[in-house]
Order: structure tokens, then sequence, then C-alpha cells
């Protein structure tokens, strides 16, 4: 008998099908996040085709260096991530602790610099409604800041909620309330979400900070 | 059909086998959730009510009189936001949906029962939030937030209501989820694609809906809240916002909202009218795909809300021609409905008069809704009470007639008791009488150029707002009627036979109501949906 039997839960009757069903949900799942940023993506550029001038102005005053080394970061965090899996399959429970650990690492690390980023431009004035007086003239430019701080803290809080997610596995594993491999699919969906968060936050770079920068 | 589960004697029923409040409010089994979620909508469906009850007495008169404009404002917002998020849109996924699918498919219970309950939590706790919002002060933009209404000049607890449905959202994407999941990987040995039951078919379409148009609210609703908190400028003109991107993403949710909400009601008549002509299904397949391309062209067909905000001429003449397709789909199904009907061996219970209820006004409903897509006709109408009509039709008429003739129809099958059928076919009388006398004067109002969202009005208007708020007190009492036949039947209605309406289809073939998983062994299907012996089809004689 298959191990991974003793942990069905109750509609199922083989692991192979309780299996693809805990696959197909969390699939399901992604496609509502990715509705949820496809909708902020349609009003970032929306407004860049509105208001390309404005946008343009905005867009040089970010800091795109700053944040490709952040893209760096969360990349790196999502090769922990994969290897977590492989090793989660094995069973190797020490290796799952630290490359666990390691990816939270690298993602509070990635919430860090974005602080840092944040108060870069609070300090020139690009921050809505606070700091000194801010060197954009256009109003679009300032609508373009608002909509930026809005798709970044927005990917912030799930960048928070797949860190805390993370160390929740990371204490379940150490008390032992996890067993491996037969739970490793629990272990492979944190990964699905995490490398989720990756991919949004690749699309979101270049949308906010890149697209126009040449101009 | 009278072939039984023999198991089923042995197991104590879903309700018998635990007691006590709490192993009702931690279960993980459907079927209790199900019961949950029944109690939960049928509260808000009389808060929604009340509200609406409000708007029709203001109405009788044409002065306003007994509500202050605002107050008015404040009273159709209720009935709105209430009646679409925390009845309509749960109403038939979450109650029959949750109850009927594992057993319609041969299996022991959702995919993922624990996220089952949990999102039946979400509804009360997002649901009670929005509700004290709005009974401590309310908003009065209205159940679609309209910005630069919502986000600039509302005075009242906008943000705690949207925060409110933001979170309900999330109940109606995980219910999505657990039935798209259950259908593609709990069908029982045997249960193919075609041979599910039209309403599990309807459902997974549903689903499809929530699951991919909810978020696209959700995220509308966060930014008009960031909007009206930090004046971020997304739909504000004086940053080069645009107001008119706040319509577009609202109503692509919105508008599948609608499908979310006849869809289901849509699952239920295939079963209703099959029970009672005692056949297959004229059509089935179409009958089955045209729920999907309800589901994708529903997707297609927002724009038609913005006619006259000013959109691209070529963009409302697309929107327009997507609008007339979605009615190929839907008729498809009427004609099929009508042809099972035709020529068969009926049966006439009050859950068939429910599912006649439903063809009569969701014809009316349906065509009224081609007079809107028509560009020209849509300027004269915009904003009138043909529309308030014409989508009551849809999400009163026929969707609240598919829930009731569901509650009727299984009512038995989920409690074990039978409810007096002469009370149930004077209930769906009423409401038929009652519902065209609220809603076709509308029509004519809607016409003669009254518009919406008005709480005084010229006195040539005064009759058909008489005529309409006497239909409105018609109308409620069918609805309070079966509050009370049902819950009597609960302690004095005879024990339920497992198949009292001699319908085919998993669900009645285990004891009535089913033991905790459904089936002791998980059954076998060799059988087609809807497949009744010859002698039941053509009678005996």
């Amino acid at each position: 008998m298959d191990v991974r039997e003793q942990y069905l839960a109750e509609p199922y009757q083989t692991a192979a099908q309780q299996r693809e069903a805990t696959f197909l949900g969390m699939w399901v799942f992604l496609a509502t996040e990715i509705m949820m940023f496809g909708g902020l993506f349609l009003v970032i550029y929306y407004y860049r085709l509105q208001h390309p001038v404005g946008v343009g102005e905005a867009v040089h005053h970010l800091h795109s260096i700053l944040a490709a080394f952040n893209s760096a970061l969360l990349l790196t965090g999502s090769l922990c991530m994969s290897l977590m899996v492989q090793a989660s399959r094995l069973g190797d429970y020490r290796r799952v602790q630290r490359l666990l650990l390691l990816t939270a690492f690298f993602g509070l690390a990635f919430l860090a610099v974005k602080g840092f980023e944040y108060g870069w431009e609070y300090r020139e004035g690009l921050l809505p409604g606070m700091g000194p007086e801010s060197p954009l003239k256009e109003p679009a430019a300032r609508l373009f800041m608002n909509i930026y701080l809005f798709a970044t803290g927005l990917h912030a809080v799930h960048v928070t909620l797949g860190v805390t997610i993370i160390l929740g596995m990371v204490v379940r594993i150490h008390f032992a309330h996890m067993k491996l491999p037969e739970r490793a699919i629990t272990l492979e969906m944190v990964g699905l979400y995490w490398h989720l968060i990756d991919v949004i936050w690749i699309v979101l770079y270049p949308s906010l900070y890149l697209v126009g920068r040449a101009v | 059909m009278s072939q039984k589960n023999p198991a089923a004697d042995r197991a104590p029923s879903y309700l018998a086998d635990e007691h006590g409040l709490r192993t009702w409010l931690l279960t993980t089994d459907h079927k209790r959730i199900a019961i949950l979620y029944l109690i939960s909508v049928t509260a808000f469906f009389f808060l929604g009510s009340l509200a609406a009850s409000l708007v029709r007495i203001e109405l009788v008169t044409p002065e306003g009189d007994l509500l202050s404009p605002d107050g008015y404002n404040r009273a159709f917002t209720l009935h709105g936001v209430v009646m679409v998020w925390f009845f309509l849109i749960p109403s038939i996924p979450a109650v029959f949906g949750n109850f009927l699918i594992p057993i319609m498919i041969g299996a022991r219970d959702m995919a993922f029962p624990k996220l089952n309950l949990f999102s039946w939590y979400l509804l009360v706790g997002g649901g009670s939030f929005t509700l004290y919002a709005l009974l401590a002060g309310g908003v009065a933009t209205g159940w679609t937030f309209y910005t630069p209404l919502s986000t600039m000049f509302s005075n009242g607890h906008v943000v705690a209501v949207i925060l409110g449905v933001f979170i309900v959202g999330f109940s109606s994407i995980l219910t999505g989820l657990n039935i798209i999941v259950t259908i593609h990987r709990l069908r029982a040995p045997g249960m193919t694609w075609f041979r599910m039951p039209l309403f599990c078919w309807s459902l997974y379409a549903t689903s499809v809906i929530l699951v991919l148009a909810t978020p696209v609210l959700a995220i509308t609703l966060l930014l008009v809240a960031a909007e009206h908190l930090f004046g971020i400028g997304v739909f504000d003109p004086r940053l080069g916002g645009d107001p008119l991107l706040f319509q577009h993403l609202f109503w692509f949710y919105s508008h599948p909202a609608v499908y979310i909400m006849i869809l289901p009601a849509m699952g239920v008549m295939s079963e209703l009218v099959t029970a009672a002509a005692h056949k297959r299904i004229f059509g089935y397949s179409f009958v089955a795909y045209s729920s999907l391309a309800i589901a994708v062209i529903g997707f297609m067909v927002w724009g038609h809300h913005m006619f006259v905000a000013g959109q691209s001429m070529y963009a409302s003449m697309v929107f327009s021609l997507l609008s007339f397709l979605v009615a190929i789909p839907s008729a498809i199904k009427v004609y099929n409905w009508t042809a099972t009907l035709y020529k068969s061996n009926l049966t006439i219970d009050a859950h068939f008069l429910y599912a006649l209820t439903f063809i009569g006004l969701f014809v009316i409903g349906g065509i009224t809704g081609l007079f809107l897509a028509l560009l020209a006709a849509d300027v004269h109408v915009h904003d009138t009470y043909f529309v308030v009509a014409h989508f009551h039709y849809i999400m009163v008429g026929a969707a609240v007639a598919g829930f009731f003739g569901g509650l009727h129809f299984w009512w038995p099958k989920m409690t074990g008791r039978m409810y007096s059928q002469l009370w149930g076919k004077i209930a769906a009388v009423m409401i038929f009488c009652g519902f065209n006398l609220t809603f076709f004067p509308q029509f004519l109002l809607g016409y003669l150029g009254m518009p919406r969202r008005y709480h005084s009005y010229p006195e040539d208007f005064q009759f058909l707002h008489v005529l309409s708020s006497t239909g409105a007190a018609v109308l409620a009492v069918g609805y309070v009627m079966p509050f009370f036949y049902l819950l009597w039947s609960l302690r004095y209605g005879p024990q339920a036979e497992d198949d009292p309406w001699d319908a085919a289809g998993l669900e009645w073939r285990t004891s009535s109501p089913p033991p905790t998983h459904n089936f002791l062994e998980t059954p076998i299907v060799d059988f087609d949906a809807y497949e009744y012996p010859p002698e039941a089809t053509h009678g005996r004689s």
C-alpha cells in the first residue's frame, strides 16, 4: 500500500486522486490571483497609453537598478524554493528546513530593500501626500506614482503572506507536525504560491520601472 | 427507479448522526454546511425584502413622505447589496450546489471540506460586518458604487461596506473552486461528464465565472477604497484618472455575476422539468454546452451597461452584437425544456409550478433584455424603470423561482419530510401573480420615462406605482408562506420516501435524508442521466 494512503482526506479514495485534486485546487486559486492582478495591470497600461508624457516623467524618477537588484533577490529565493521541493520529496528534513529559512530570508531581504526604496522616494517627495515638495510637474505623473505605490504595496502584502506561510512550515516541521516525504505535497503548494508571487513581480517590474524609460 | 441503496437503512442520516450546536458549527459535512447556508441566505433574503418593502411603500405616493431622499437612497442600496451578494450569489450554488453535487456525482463530500466550512464563515462574517455598516449609517451609492459618487461625494460608510463585500467575494471564490475540483476529480466510477445531471454542468459553468470574475471585483473595490481613503486618483479626473474605468472594471465582474445568479437556477430547471415529465431531457448535450456558452459569452458583454456613458460607438456596436448572442444559448435551454414537456406524462407538483413560473418570467425578462441590447432603444429606456423591471424578471422572477423550485423539489431529500402540496401550489401561484403585478407596470413606467432611484415622481405615474406596490404586498405573502409550511413540515410532515417524485438521479437512490457519507459504498454508475423506464415516460395506460 502506498504510504500516502494513510494521509487520505475524507472525500478521497486514492492518494493519486487526492494529489490531483490538490493540484487542481491550487492552480484554480492561482488563476484567481492572476485575475486580480490582471485588473491592476489593466489600470497600469491604460494610464500608460492615456498619459505617455506624464507616466514617462514618473518612470524616470523610479530607481530601476535597485529594483533590478530586488528582482534578483526574489528570483534567488525562488531557486531555494525549488530546491526545497526537491528535498522534501526525498524526505531530507534538514535540507528542507535550511532551504525554507533561506527562502524566507530572501523574501524578507526583498521587503527590506523595498522599504529602503520607499524611504528614498519619500525623501525625494515622490510619494503621494507626504515628504518634501514633489519634483513631478504633470498631474498624471503623480497619478502614476500613486498607482506604483498601490501595486507594489499589494505585491508586498503577498510577499509578507508568503514569508509568514514559509515560517509557519518551518515551525510545523520543527515540532514534527509534518511527515516527509508523505506530506511533501503541502510544501509543493507553498512553492507554487511563492512562484506566483515571483511571476507577478517579474511582470510588475518592467510594467512599472522599465517601459518608457528609453524615451 | 425504486432501487434502493440497501446500506442506507443501516446508517444514521446526516441529521441524526451527531447532536449539538458545536457539531453543526464545526461540521465539514457538505450537507450540513448547505443547511447552514440555507439558514443564513434566508435571513439575508428577508432583510433585503424588508428594505424593498420600504422602497415600495415610499413609492405609493408621488411625494417623498416616508423616507428622506437620502434615506430612500440608503434603503435601495441596502436592498441591492444584500440581495445581490448575500442572497442571490450564494443562494443556489452554496445551498443546493453544496448539498447535491457530491451526491449527484456519487462522491462522499466536496473536494475540500474544511475550505467549504471556512467559506460559510466568510459569508456570515463579511455579511454581518456589511450589515452593521449598512444599518449604522449606510451608503447611498446604490449597489454599483459608481465613481466619483462613491469616492468623492459619498458621506456614508463606503469603505466598510466595500470591505464586507470584498470578504464575501472570497467566500464565492472558495465555493466556486470547491465545485470545480469536486466535479473534475471526485466523480464516481462510470460517472462520465455526459452522464452528469445538467445541474452539475450549470454549476460548473457558474463556478468558472465565480472564480474568474470575482477577483476583478476584489481589485476594483480595493481601488475604490484606496481612492476614497487616500485619493490616489485612479478614478479622479483632476489627476488624469478616468471615472469610466471603474464602470468597465465593475461590469466586467457584475455582468457575469448576473449569470452567476441565473445559471444555477437554469440547472435546477433541467432537474425539475425532467422529473415532472418523467423523461430524458430533450437535447442533453445542447443544454450542457449552452451553460458553458453563456459563461464564456457572458464575459464579453459588459459594455452594454455603458451605451450612454460615452464609450466609443464601435465598442458599443460590438457589445450590442455580443449581447444578442447570449440570447441564443438561453433560448436553446428554454426551447429544450418546453420540448421535454411536450406530450409527456406530466405530474404537476408544487415544484413544477415554480418551473413554469421560471419559464414564463425568464422569457419576458430575456426578451426585454434584447430591447436593452439594442443601441437606439437603450437610449430611451436607459436608467429607467424599464431596466429595473427587466433585471428583476431575471434575478427575482426567474432566479428566485429557481431557488424556491429547488427548495420544494429537494426539501424531502434534505429534511426527510413532506410538506403540504396544496399550500405549496397556492404559494407558487401567489408568487407568479404578485411578481407580475409588481414588475410588469414597471416596464410601462420606464417606457413612459420614470427614472430609477427617485423617491418622488409626477402624479401621472401614481396609478402604475400603486399597482406595483400592491403586487409587492401579494409577492411578500407568497414568499413568506413557504417559510411557515416548510417549517411546519419539519415537525408534522409525513416521512418522505427515498424517491417521492419518481425522479431519476443518484440523489434519489440514497435515503431521505442521506447518511453522513451519502452512500456507504461508492456507487458504480452504469446508467445515463435522466434514465427513466419506458412505463414512467409513456404512462401506464
